[in-house]
């Protein structure tokens, strides 16, 4: 996953750890690209997971069609890094 | 030795579960308290565990099956988060200590009213007081699934009815049944549902957990470190870590998760029916021994593979201890935690004794202890 870094992309946040695993187990049913990360501590205090996902719409929606009705982000943040 | 008190624990497991717990032992990191590598690994399979435990128990919240050390955690944890200053609370008098004295807590320091549905001579729950007792205020019914004294499948649907036609929340404690027969959150109606980890589910010791349902409120009894939203005071809202403060025992979740596997896929009611079949045959097996007592023979409810009885006029404790000492038989003597039932049944001043069986037990074992306590009847009679 170098690929992503120095470049912009966008970073899921999510209540709980639970559903940051649950999003990682359906996209990788789904095929969608994007892996966990620390969640960045400038996005907020957590120290938790969060999805890295290329920032092009089309990986957004396919990252919200592949957790559709069963994880609800807390937010997207295009970063870069 | 052969072993029946299987209702204390499981004695034998599957080599899966050793297998997952030494290898989590020797490579799993610390579940939400870093994201990478063998942290992150570790998170994935304490996820995976609460998927697999929530579709054994036919829930479809996994999120809001939290981990605890035990059954006994897991019922302290929904009764004291549950249950408010000057609130009403109904159980039956099959309850465990687990039960009973949390409850006999909150009555003592905080108001707390308390009915217990009797439990009748014949072991039978008494359903009129059931009716009687559980009335619209009452804020919390706890009911267990299996005694752990006779091993009666009590009638939780029934009771969680009646409870739900009030306004009460139902807790069921499943700590009997989980592994030992299909526990399904939707037939039992329950609201809060404790089961422990290393007795028919035949996982490690130190392992269990609460189930909380989706509509259900509970405030922690545990506060600490989750590994998310850390800049908090509180307990974050969001489950499973509103009610897992602290690092998690993952050696025993992916055993506890290995069990899972194993006994979903032997089906828990292919081994409730094995298991229904050899207390059939102690039972049948003890029939002709006159001085035997089983405890709830005449209940009218299904059973566990559990068995309470008596031998005359004989101490528990002195039977049990010639089981184990003559014929190599480990049973349990005693109260077996559960006082109230003793007194329903007639057995608080001198105990019983419980021989339980589990998914290893043989037939042949099972023909030992009838042979055994035949003998130690002969000698009472």
């Amino acid at each position: 996953m170098g690929e992503m870094r120095g470049r912009r992309s966008v970073v899921v946040t999510f209540a709980s750890t639970f559903d940051a695993l649950e999003a990682e187990r359906l996209c990788g049913r789904a095929g969608v690209p994007g892996r966990l990360i620390p969640t960045p501590s400038h996005l907020s205090a957590e120290c938790g997971l969060a999805w890295r996902l290329p920032p092009d719409a089309a990986s957004r929606s396919a990252f919200e069609r592949a957790v559709a009705g069963a994880v609800v982000p807390a937010a997207f943040v295009e970063v870069l890094g | 030795m052969i072993y029946l008190n299987c209702a204390a624990t499981s004695i034998a497991r599957p080599p899966c579960v050793g297998e997952a717990v030494c290898a989590a032992l020797a490579g799993a990191g610390s579940a939400a308290r870093g994201a990478a590598g063998e942290d992150l690994a570790a998170a994935r399979l304490v996820f995976d565990a609460r998927c697999e435990l929530a579709r054994l128990f036919g829930f479809d919240h996994p999120e809001r099956l939290v981990f605890t050390h035990n059954a006994t955690l897991a019922l302290n944890q929904a009764i004291l988060g549950t249950v408010r200053r000057g609130d009403h609370v109904v159980a039956t008098a099959y309850e465990h200590n687990s039960v009973l004295r949390p409850l006999s807590f909150l009555a003592r320091e905080r108001g707390v009213a308390v009915d217990i549905i009797p439990v009748e001579p014949t072991g039978a729950l008494d359903m009129a007081a059931a009716e009687r007792l559980i009335t619209p205020g009452t804020r919390l019914v706890a009911i267990s699934h299996a005694s752990n004294l006779t091993g009666a499948v009590l009638p939780v649907a029934r009771i969680a009815r009646l409870a739900h036609d009030a306004g009460a929340l139902v807790l069921v404690d499943a700590a009997q049944t989980a592994g030992a027969l299909p526990v399904d959150w939707g037939e039992l109606g329950a609201d809060l549902l404790a089961f422990t980890g290393h007795k028919a589910l035949m996982g490690p010791t130190g392992t269990g957990g609460l189930i909380v349902g989706p509509c259900v409120e509970v405030v922690p009894l545990v506060h600490g470190g989750t590994g998310v939203q850390s800049a908090l005071d509180d307990q974050p809202d969001a489950y499973p870590e509103h009610l897992e403060a602290g690092t998690l025992n993952t050696a025993g979740i992916a055993g506890l998760a290995a069990a899972a596997r194993f006994v979903a896929s032997a089906s828990p009611a292919s081994i409730h029916g094995r298991l229904q079949g050899l207390r059939a045959r102690l039972v049948e097996g003890l029939a002709a021994a006159r001085a035997v007592r089983v405890l709830g023979a005449h209940d009218g409810m299904e059973h566990l593979a559990t068995v309470a009885l008596t031998v005359g006029d004989l101490d528990a404790a002195l039977v049990s201890d010639r089981l184990a000492c003559d014929f190599g038989i480990v049973t349990r003597s005693g109260l077996h935690c559960a006082p109230r039932a003793h007194e329903a049944l007639g057995t608080r001043e001198r105990g019983a004794v419980r021989l339980s069986m589990g998914y290893y037990t043989t037939d042949a074992e099972v023909d030992r202890a009838v042979s055994a306590l035949a003998a130690i009847a002969r000698e009472e009679a």
